[in-house]
């Protein structure tokens, strides 16, 4: 994909799950969404009222969320949990581990308004912390996708896998990065643009900022390599491996801690495949998140078009200090 | 009448103490004070409600049953092998390394519908699939046992609530009330009581019975609903321990092993009562 195609304004993922839900609902009585009184804000008004059978209202209550989730998809259903994640993947963690992963049951955990979507409203309604937690539980798919299509892509696979998902979204219209015809592969990353100077890892609503850097880094005659890494578990290896190896500096980009996450998790596949590369997690520091909006948060974190392009240069860098060797770029 | 008379179930409970008791020793783990007091609800679950069998496991249209207090597994694991899930001679194996008879019910262990042990989830998976069948307008009820101790999970009235919202009158949850956890007395550690009061008001119908009679559990598992649209909380008033004298209403038998002589004593004890 050009860069140039990328700056077409989708909708929000949130959207973009919903209008899927209602497409596959159309031919699949056993699509049941379950909500914790999270049917506005995860915008499933619409197929609650055209499917009311098919959804089930269990009130503020998680942990029952969940257990409920498991024993409906015991039956067959196809679940579609869907609550805020900074509450669905925690707060009922020991029914997630249990009922769903250990027990292997097939609900899908759609956590909505994530990472710091809900920016403002303080950090008790942020998801810094699911990836981290559902990362540490075996049997569990961690999906980030990053805009419309990798968000469609996933919930179709999700709905007929016969294993549990956790499918992180945010609320922000999002632009699209693929075309409609694109293949998507649960556990197979998506390469956005093809790049060889510093390679950027990311997932989810951070992609975007990352092709921005893209471009800006493109203008300084720096080639940027821009991964869709939107499944967080089963890694794809491979990819990450290659871009280790292939160019002069890594950063992952992530809406999460950056203890636990994405960033963690290529660090351990390149340390283990014996590779060395100047590398930088971004994400959120193991600090009290500062107070603003979405983009405020993200961007004083430096995950921006100018704080990325920044730290992939200060990479760089960094590499010609400890190659001693002229780097030059091309 | 099912298949058994009252008689034939008494001593079926008395044969699956024996094992029970057998294959803790062997594993020097369980939780005995609390397999004994849920063997009669099992029992009578297994051999005279509950339509499941081997055979039918398979049937979406089966009974569920969902064992919340996941800890008394020896017991659940001694009915199972009784109902032709598996060779008995399979739990020599439980708490051994790679067995698939591990210290809480598993799905490797067939007859198992649900992994359980950590507390409080049982009723909610119940709720799921209670609602699940009068989605589908299929005919098969949903059964969990509960521990008293198990009550004071949040998680348990979460589903409370929601189980009486959604009128699932096929849903049955039985409390094994021994009245006593790990720490000691229910009342002492964080008083439940009145527990039947507490889920009258979150909208069952509550009934409280003798769980170590046969009869009186017949009677009652076999005719639920109570009440049309509320789902059915059966208090089973049981005794920790139960059917071995020393056990009895002794808050160390929560997972207490038997030391040989102690194990000797309670099989007399046990096989005076076979007939």
């Amino acid at each position: 994909m050009n860069i140039k195609d990328i700056l077409i304004t989708g909708k929000a993922n949130l959207q973009a799950y919903c209008d899927t839900l209602l497409e596959l609902a159309a031919d699949d009585p056993n699509i049941i969404a379950v909500t914790s009184d999270s049917r506005e804000s995860g915008k499933l008004t619409p197929f609650a009222d055209k499917y009311p059978n098919q959804i089930v209202e269990v009130g503020i209550a998680e942990q029952n969320l969940v257990g409920v989730s498991a024993g409906l998809a015991s039956t067959g259903k196809k679940v579609f949990t869907t609550s805020p994640g900074c509450f669905l993947a925690t707060r009922s963690l020991e029914q997630v581990k249990n009922d769903v992963a250990y027990s292997d049951y097939p609900v899908n955990l759609i956590g909505i308004s994530a990472g710091v979507s809900y920016g403002a409203l303080g950090s008790t309604h942020h998801s810094l912390h699911d990836v981290a937690a559902l990362r540490a539980i075996n049997n569990m798919t961690i999906v980030v996708p990053a805009d419309n299509f990798e968000t469609k892509e996933a919930i179709k696979a999700a709905a007929v896998s016969p294993k549990p998902f956790y499918i992180k979204i945010g609320k922000k219209n999002m632009p699209h990065l693929h075309a409609e015809n694109e293949t998507f592969i649960i556990g197979k990353a998506s390469t956005i643009l093809e790049g060889a100077d510093v390679a950027f890892i990311a997932c989810g609503e951070t992609v975007y900022p990352t092709v921005e850097a893209a471009q800006l880094l493109n203008k300084e005659g720096i080639s940027a390599r821009v991964i869709s890494m939107h499944t967080i578990k089963p890694l794809d290896a491979d990819v990450i491996i290659k871009a280790a190896k292939e160019c002069k500096a890594f950063i992952s980009v992530e809406e999460h801690s950056i203890n636990g996450g994405l960033g963690e998790a290529c660090a351990s596949v390149i340390l283990e495949a014996g590779l060395s590369v100047p590398f930088k997690r971004m994400g959120i520091p193991d600090e009290e998140t500062v107070a603003g909006s979405q983009t405020e948060i993200l961007e004083h974190y430096g995950i921006s078009a100018s704080g990325l392009s920044d730290e992939a240069k200060r990479l760089i860098k960094q590499l010609k200090h400890l190659t001693n060797e002229k780097y030059e770029l091309k | 009448m099912g298949k058994y008379s009252n008689e034939e179930l008494q001593q079926k409970s008395v044969k699956y103490r024996l094992a029970m008791l057998k294959y803790i020793k062997m594993a020097k783990a369980g939780h005995t004070g609390g397999d004994l007091s849920s063997t009669d609800i099992l029992n009578v679950l297994y051999n005279d409600v509950l339509n499941v069998s081997p055979a039918n496991f398979g049937d979406p249209n089966r009974d569920r049953y969902i064992q919340s207090k996941g800890h008394a597994v020896e017991a659940l694991y001694v009915v199972l092998a009784d109902q032709g899930f598996y060779p008995e001679t399979d739990l020599e194996t439980m708490c051994k390394y790679k067995s698939p008879y591990v210290g809480h019910p598993t799905r490797k262990v067939n007859g198992i519908e649900f992994n359980t042990g950590g507390l409080g989830h049982g009723l909610s998976i119940c709720a799921g699939l209670a609602l699940a069948a009068k989605k589908d307008k299929a005919p098969y009820r949903v059964f969990t046992l509960i521990g008293d101790g198990e009550l004071a999970e949040g998680s348990n009235w979460e589903a409370g609530m929601m189980a009486s919202h959604y009128e699932l009158d096929n849903l049955v949850a039985v409390l094994d009330h021994n009245t006593l956890q790990i720490t000691g007395k229910n009342a002492d550690v964080c008083n439940p009581h009145p527990i039947d009061e507490k889920w009258k008001a979150f909208g069952w119908q509550v009934v409280t019975v003798n769980g170590h009679n046969i009869a009186e559990l017949r009677e009652i598992l076999n005719n639920t609903p109570i009440e049309k649209g509320k789902p059915t909380f059966v208090i089973a008033n049981t005794i920790k321990g139960k059917g071995v004298s020393f056990m009895e209403g002794e808050k160390k038998w929560h997972h207490g092993v038997p030391t040989d002589e102690e194990y000797e004593t309670a099989i007399k004890e046990l096989e005076s009562e076979l007939i």
